[in-house]
């Protein structure tokens, strides 16, 4: 009969499980504490009339009643609908088109490609400072490009941030400017898994510069894009800063998003349950919006 | 003819597209530094050129370093990028080494989770963030964010890594493990050196995440002093009076070239890390 193996603390510290999990809990407590517990404490506050500095009271699902009966949280829901979807295709258009470009054999290639990522390295708010600068209705770039061009005088100049329709054009326009380049290097890199051998097939078989593209490229393609589009969907949907610094939300809440308006109820008007609600809120938007995404992507 | 054609391809096809490219991704730099470097008479001079400087002048950069926090608000920056990203790296390879390199129960599960922790963002979790720092007792200081931005930026490290981590061959740890050394020497003498690319790409990934981060920073930094350079310029630049676009894009100007410089010794690394996720995955 074989005695018991002696404990030995080395064998058991070498047990691939046993040394796994002596590494993941370390990170793991630190995400708990840090990550999931304020994700259920988020989730409790939405039960709660909350203002700062104050006790809680239990609401139930008064917040969201609430919400749903304020007509700027649907303003909100809208804008950062209309926000994601048009600065989306926008930066998915253009990014393809930046990496068909860049896909040519062309000198210092390393170095352009690098230039052209710079709208996606700077940091945002800095970016973004500029970008109300340039449309500066009275002196900025815009402006006064079209007044010298003779395109508009200088009492029809257009007011860029305080036009609510415009406003929201531009908050589109500076995301697509930031976000493209993130399109167009990841669909470069995806462009060049393809092997050029089949692009030689498709000419033989008597394909041009277009059939090459649609039944080539593209197919090939997809998975890339689809990965692509839904990041920046995801990241955009949840997008704070932008219009944080480039419009606050207005004029009027023209420009408000789900994520400003919860940051203005939580941290302006001092509700936290509420903020909390309107934040939380994201989730099943977001949700249906990703949902209806992939159905109409199985239908193509 | 068949040269002639070809030009006209390179021409329409290659350099008007990329000289457009160029100018859409770098007009906001050039007015940026244009701007930065004129004095308000020319500035605010509607008959001047716009993009051309007539007589460069230091001024707004002179003001910036005398008149405001900015010189703190870089080194605060840089602090809380250095302190977080090396954070974000360690935990992030504790995270990844098992998932990517053993097995064990609950492996699948914790790598999803990683992944749904990844695409977490600050706008979703400030409120309770908010509140759970200052029940700390940690509001208004570096600490706070050096404590969240890893929130961020640990499941993302994870993730790259798990990528890097998988490429090293199964042979080797076993050769090492036969030669007696420990699980933890395999891993620290063998498998993490080889992955110093890995290591690389996290790492200025999540050090220009770190830069950019605003949520957290307006939040939990109120102080001037311990302020970095988003929410400083942001929320002190921007003055009552409209005469400050000098000073402002002064600051945007220096507050972008740390990132921009360390990008630009790092591109490949960048780049890598940028096109992993999608084109591997």
């Amino acid at each position: 009969m074989l005695a018991p193996r002696p404990f030995r603390f080395r064998e058991w510290l070498e047990r691939e499980s046993v040394f796994s999990w002596l590494l993941l809990t370390p990170p793991l407590l630190f995400l708990i504490a840090f990550l999931g517990y304020p994700f259920c404490y988020g989730f409790y506050l939405t039960l709660v009339s909350r203002p700062i500095a104050q006790p809680a009271t239990y609401v139930g699902v008064g917040n969201f009643v609430k919400l749903w009966n304020d007509p700027i949280f649907w303003k909100a829901v809208n804008n950062t609908i209309v926000f994601t979807g048009t600065a989306t295709v926008l930066k998915l258009a253009g990014g393809l088109g930046m990496a068909l470009v860049l896909h040519q054999h062309f000198r210092m290639k390393g170095i352009t490609r690098a230039v052209l990522l710079l709208p996606f390295i700077v940091p945002t708010v800095l970016s973004t400072v500029a970008w109300q600068w340039i449309l500066d209705p009275g002196m900025g770039l815009f402006n006064r490009s079209l007044i010298n061009l003779g395109l508009v005088t200088k009492s029809q100049a257009p007011s860029w941030l305080g036009n609510p329709t415009l406003a929201m054009v531009s908050v589109i326009l500076v995301n697509s400017w930031r976000g493209l380049p993130f399109f167009g290097i990841t669909i470069l890199a995806g462009l060049q898994t393809i092997p050029p051998e089949l692009h030689e097939t498709a000419t033989i078989d008597g394909a041009g510069t277009w059939g090459r593209f649609r039944h080539v490229t593209l197919p090939l393609l997809m998975p890339v894009i689809l990965i692509v589009t839904t990041f920046s969907v995801i990241i955009t949907f949840f997008d704070f800063q932008l219009v944080y610094v480039l419009t606050g939300g207005g004029p009027a809440n023209a420009t408000h998003l789900m994520a400003t308006y919860a940051y203005s109820i939580s941290m302006g008007g001092g509700q936290l349950g509420l903020g909390s609600a309107a934040a939380l809120a994201m989730v099943p938007v977001l949700g249906a919006v990703l949902i209806l995404m992939s159905s109409y992507v199985r239908r193509t | 003819m068949v040269g002639e054609l070809t030009w006209m391809r390179r021409i329409f096809g290659l350099w008007i597209p990329l000289a457009a490219l160029f100018v859409f991704a770098l007009f906001p730099f050039a007015w940026m530094a244009a701007t930065s470097l004129k004095a308000n008479a020319e500035l605010y001079n509607p008959k001047m050129n716009i993009l051309w400087v007539q007589n460069p002048s230091l001024v707004h950069y002179i003001g910036l370093f005398t008149e405001t926090n900015f010189v703190t608000w870089i080194g605060n920056t840089m602090l809380v990028a250095t302190v977080s990203t090396i954070i974000s790296l360690v935990l992030g390879a504790m995270l990844a080494y098992p998932l990517a390199r053993m097995r064990f129960p609950a492996s699948g599960l914790l790598a999803v989770s990683v992944g749904v922790a990844y695409l977490v963002p600050q706008s979703l979790l400030f409120v309770p963030m908010a509140d759970l720092i200052n029940r700390m007792k940690l509001g208004d200081s570096l600490k706070a964010v050096m404590l969240t931005y890893p929130t961020l930026l640990v499941p993302f490290c994870a993730w790259l890594l798990i990528g890097y981590f998988k490429t090293v061959p199964k042979e080797l740890e076993e050769a090492a493990l036969i030669d007696g050394a420990s699980r933890w020497r395999a891993m620290t003498r063998v498998i993490l050196p080889l992955c110093t690319p890995g290591f690389l790409s996290a790492g200025i990934f999540a050090f220009t995440l770190s830069q950019n981060e605003f949520l957290y920073a307006l939040l939990f930094l109120n102080t001037s002093s311990i302020r970095t350079i988003p929410v400083g310029v942001t929320g002190e630049l921007i003055r009552g009076d409209a005469f400050y676009w000098g000073q402002l894009m002064a600051a945007a100007f220096l507050g972008s070239l740390p990132v921009v410089l360390i990008y630009s010794f790092f591109v490949k690394y960048y780049v890598a890390g940028l096109t992993a996720g999608s084109v591997k995955g």
